[in-house]
């Protein structure tokens, strides 16, 4: 039986079920779970039937008992610094083969730069690689692809001008044979239910698809080690379980995953074992399957999670910002057009956008903060007055406020310093009299942002860049609050923003739309969307949805609007769920 | 007929030099680098061709000598650009003013003597035939090498795999060191060609389309051949297309001159120069053809991380 479960670990010889459903019937106690399998949508493989082994592996068992258990990769006592942090600090894992094993950590715990060591991309000052066994010596990505360890960047490494093929066909060595890599692509790509057509130009793929063409590139080298960095930060849910099951099926089929995530839920769903990082340290190891989200979450952020308080909302008698019907070409050459676009938000709420990047998004909020002005003037309204062809400045002058999603360049100047950044938004708060920057009510303006949002900074003269994200995003996210505002939009507060600083961020703004003021947050994070708003709409191929109320919607239908609004059944959709 | 036969012949001849610098500059283009030096490389090829001319040396290595100086001048800029990193628009301006002071001054040693120029080379056979005869077939040999470089190089950057790594480079030269592709390398290649080819122009000019040596004689056609790149939106058929225009252009101005038009020359010597830029200008008004062929990392320096 051994026997033939290893030889079943060669690639492609069936289909994975196939092989499976074999497997399970010759191994009566993996029966249950490895049927659960057979219906690949569905999540969790359940950890029971394993729990009593003991090994951390799952599916290379059969293969660890005919021959001495070797990791496919082993990490001994790695350390890594950067100018002014440890990133890594004496971190030793193990996978194994056909093993999927995740690195969990908060944003900033080490996890990129643990993962760019392993590939080579950045030397560790100390520690050891072994690849099966053996010590790799003289490291680089060139030999990480000689070793057929393979890495799915987190931001996608593809060139957005040429086609699919030409991008894959770039990481290969050898000269360019078109139609053969064309139909191995095909091939290959529907073995692994991720269909991808190889001529299309990559800027017209979706994330998603993009996604599907990194995986593939990978394994057109018959990786041995897969490594994916935060893979699921741009999928919607529906794409999130279909990567899943490609995952499984290809660690059932012999290679090592290695997943690096923050995202709990997700890692305890597919991942065999789990390494813990908190800044730059081990802090735990564990199967995910056997424990419990608390404790997870507890290794990772160290202390309990910040508790958010959520008070019934109070809403004011008219929309604080109507839209109306707004259409508009995108004007950038990737971009998505805005089609018909209405909605309103009321004072004393938070009503959420959420969506896949990329679904017009961007070409929405910058219409809506005045960086773009629209020739209908009634089709942005602000507090009851029309505010179409305004700009950014009168718009403000109406009470709104903005936080852009890129901090440094948008948000704020990098090279400044704080009180300077303050200017950029609070000269209305009497900081620039006829003319001239009052610089001592500017610094205490920033002083007072600093102290009230716990914003970590060597006070109002350091510049913008020298702030972690997380402080940077509260002090902006401040600049804006202290203005007052009765309309605040928000792109992405927390993207990139370490847990306790989104926790607060979330709970700041909560606490502004309980204070009366509308809020609008565009964010691609449905959790942080759940958690705060009081009414959800989704954006899709430049289409929004109707709005649903929080508490009577789920991530499901939130993840199909996101997926399908744009085809034929978006009315049908809307309408039942807004019933 | 015969009017005919000498504007379409002189709008081949008078597009070479053109035809070598912008397809040069287009390989540095389409690899991320903006090299804005070409008046000055172009000078310098065609002193230093020249002046091997002047000195006895055989034809082929005059022209020769023309290019590598253009490429030498190139490699000023390149070190400049990709290994101290400095602004390309400042690295190339530099480069052209360089270019046009070394020309002048190596010119004071040789002055104004003429001398025997490039000949054509009628083909055998071939140039024979009637009509098609002299119209294609008697040129000399760097009007063939000309067209001959335009087809290498559609090919090369359309349809080989050397192609596009040069073009991905010039889309994200992250992406492809991340890869593992040596970018720097890469782009001084491109920048070397790109200087060779320059030179080649200049060399033109001053051994085959008027062979005497006149101070800043390129009259701006570096500057010209720079526009075509950008106008012709970074696609060599383009490129030689634009650069017929000009030839034709300066060819029918030309004529116009000789007939005697009421209009006064100058206004007539800029004729090609504002011709070639309306019509690339109008051509080139297609957004998304720009978008897809635009080198988007283009003059952005780029230092590996290791």
């Amino acid at each position: 039986m051994a026997a033939k479960r290893s030889e079943g670990v060669g690639r492609g010889r069936a289909q994975p079920w196939q092989r499976m459903s074999s497997t399970a019937a010759a191994t009566p106690p993996r029966l249950a779970p490895l049927a659960s399998l057979g219906s690949l949508v569905d999540p969790p493989l359940k950890g029971e039937g394993f729990a009593g082994r003991g090994a951390p592996l799952v599916r290379g068992q059969e293969e660890a008992r005919t021959q001495p258990m070797t990791p496919r990769l082993e990490l001994r006592n790695i350390s890594k610094r950067y100018p002014g942090v440890l990133a890594n600090d004496d971190i030793s894992l193990a996978i194994m083969p056909g093993e999927i094993h995740a690195v969990l950590g908060e944003n900033g715990a080490g996890k990129s730069t643990l993962m760019k060591i392993i590939y080579g991309a950045a030397q560790a000052d100390s520690g050891e690689i072994y690849c099966d066994g053996k010590l790799i010596q003289d490291h680089n990505p060139a030999v990480s692809r000689a070793l057929g360890v393979e890495m799915v960047y987190q931001h996608f490494a593809l060139f957005e001008s040429v086609t699919v093929a030409e991008n894959i066909a770039l990481c290969l060595r050898g000269p360019f044979d078109r139609r053969a890599l064309s139909s191995r692509i095909v091939e290959l790509s529907q073995r692994y239910g991720m269909p991808i057509d190889p001529a299309r130009k990559v800027h017209e793929l979706s994330v998603g698809e993009r996604q599907r063409v990194e995986i593939v590139r990978c394994l057109l080298q018959n990786p041995k080690l897969l490594i994916l960095d935060e893979p699921t930060s741009v999928l919607t849910p529906q794409a999130v379980s279909k990567l899943f099951e490609t995952l499984r099926q290809l660690a059932a089929e012999g290679c090592s995953i290695l997943y690096i995530s923050h995202k709990l839920d997700e890692v305890q769903q597919l991942c065999d074992s789990a390494t813990v990082l908190r800044n730059g340290r081990v802090t735990g190891t564990a199967k995910p399957k056997e424990t419990t989200s608390l404790e997870l979450a507890r290794m990772m952020v160290g202390s309990n999670l910040p508790h958010m308080n959520v008070t019934p909302s109070n809403l004011s008698d008219g929309p604080v910002l109507e839209v109306r019907d707004l259409s508009a070409e995108s004007r950038s050459h990737h971009g998505v057009n805005l089609r018909d676009v209405s909605f309103e938000v009321f004072g004393g709420e938070i009503v959420g956008i959420a969506g896949v990047s990329g679904n017009g998004q961007a070409e929405l909020i910058s219409l809506l903060s005045g960086e773009r002005t629209h020739k209908r003037v009634e089709a942005i309204r602000i507090g009851g007055k029309d505010a179409g062809r305004l700009h950014a400045n009168a718009r403000r002058r109406l009470g709104m406020t903005f936080v852009p999603e890129e901090r440094l360049g948008r948000g704020a100047v990098p090279s400044h310093t704080l009180w300077e950044n303050a200017l950029l938004t609070g000269n209305r708060a009497g900081l620039v009299r006829s003319g001239f920057v009052d610089r001592g009510r500017a610094v205490a303006f920033a002083k007072n942002i600093i102290e009230r949002f716990g914003v970590k900074a060597n006070g109002p003269e350091a510049a913008a860049q020298s702030l972690s994200g997380g402080n940077l995003q509260k002090y902006i996210v401040g600049r804006e609050i202290v203005l007052a505002p009765k309309l605040l939009l928000v792109s992405q507060p927390t993207w990139g923003v370490d847990v306790g600083a989104a926790a607060f961020i979330r709970q700041t703004l909560v606490d502004l739309s309980r204070a009366g003021a509308a809020v609008l947050v565009v964010s691609e994070e449905l959790d942080e969307l759940f958690e705060i708003c009081d009414r959800l709409l989704v954006i899709c191929q430049g289409r929004v949805s109707p709005p649903l109320m929080r508490a009577e919607t789920n991530r499901e239908e939130v993840g199909l609007l996101m997926t399908r609004l744009g085809t034929a059944t978006s009315e049908k959709s809307g309408l039942a769920l807004q019933d | 007929m015969d009017l005919f036969v000498a504007i379409f012949t002189g709008t081949v001849i008078a597009a070479t030099p053109l035809i070598f610098a912008a397809l040069g500059e287009l390989v540095v283009e389409k690899s991320g680098v903006l090299n804005l030096g070409i008046e000055g490389m172009m000078l310098v090829g065609a002193a230093f061709a020249f002046w091997a001319v002047v000195a006895g040396l055989p034809m082929p290595l005059a022209i020769l000598a023309g290019a590598l100086a253009g490429a030498a001048a190139s490699l000023l800029f390149g070190v400049l650009a990709l290994t101290f990193l400095t602004n390309q628009y400042a690295a190339g301006l530099a480069l052209a003013i360089f270019g046009s002071g070394v020309s002048a001054f190596l010119g004071r040693n040789f002055g104004s003597e003429p001398i025997d120029g490039l000949k054509p080379l009628a083909i055998p056979l071939l140039s024979d035939i009637p009509v098609l005869g002299p119209l294609l077939f008697r040129y000399d040999p760097l009007v063939y090498l000309a067209i001959l470089s335009f087809v290498a190089i559609a090919w090369f950057l359309s349809r080989t795999k050397g192609g596009l790594i040069l073009r991905t480079i010039g889309e994200s030269p992250e992406i492809a060191h991340a890869i593992g592709y040596p970018v720097v390398k890469i782009r001084y290649w491109a920048v070397l060609f790109g200087g060779l080819m320059a030179g080649l122009g200049g060399a033109y000019l001053s051994v085959a389309y008027t062979p005497l040596w006149v101070e800043n004689m390129t009259a701006g056609k570096g500057w010209i051949a720079l526009a075509l790149v950008v106008f012709a939106t970074w696609r060599a058929y383009r490129v030689l297309l634009g650069a017929w225009l000009f030839g034709g252009m300066t060819i029918l101005q030309l004529q116009g001159q000789a007939l005697g038009l009421a209009v006064p020359s100058e206004l007539l010597s800029a004729l090609p120069y504002l011709a070639t830029i309306v019509v690339l200008v109008i051509i080139s008004q297609n957004r998304q053809m720009l978008a897809e062929h635009f080198p988007a990392s283009l003059a952005k320096p780029f230092r590996p991380t290791v």
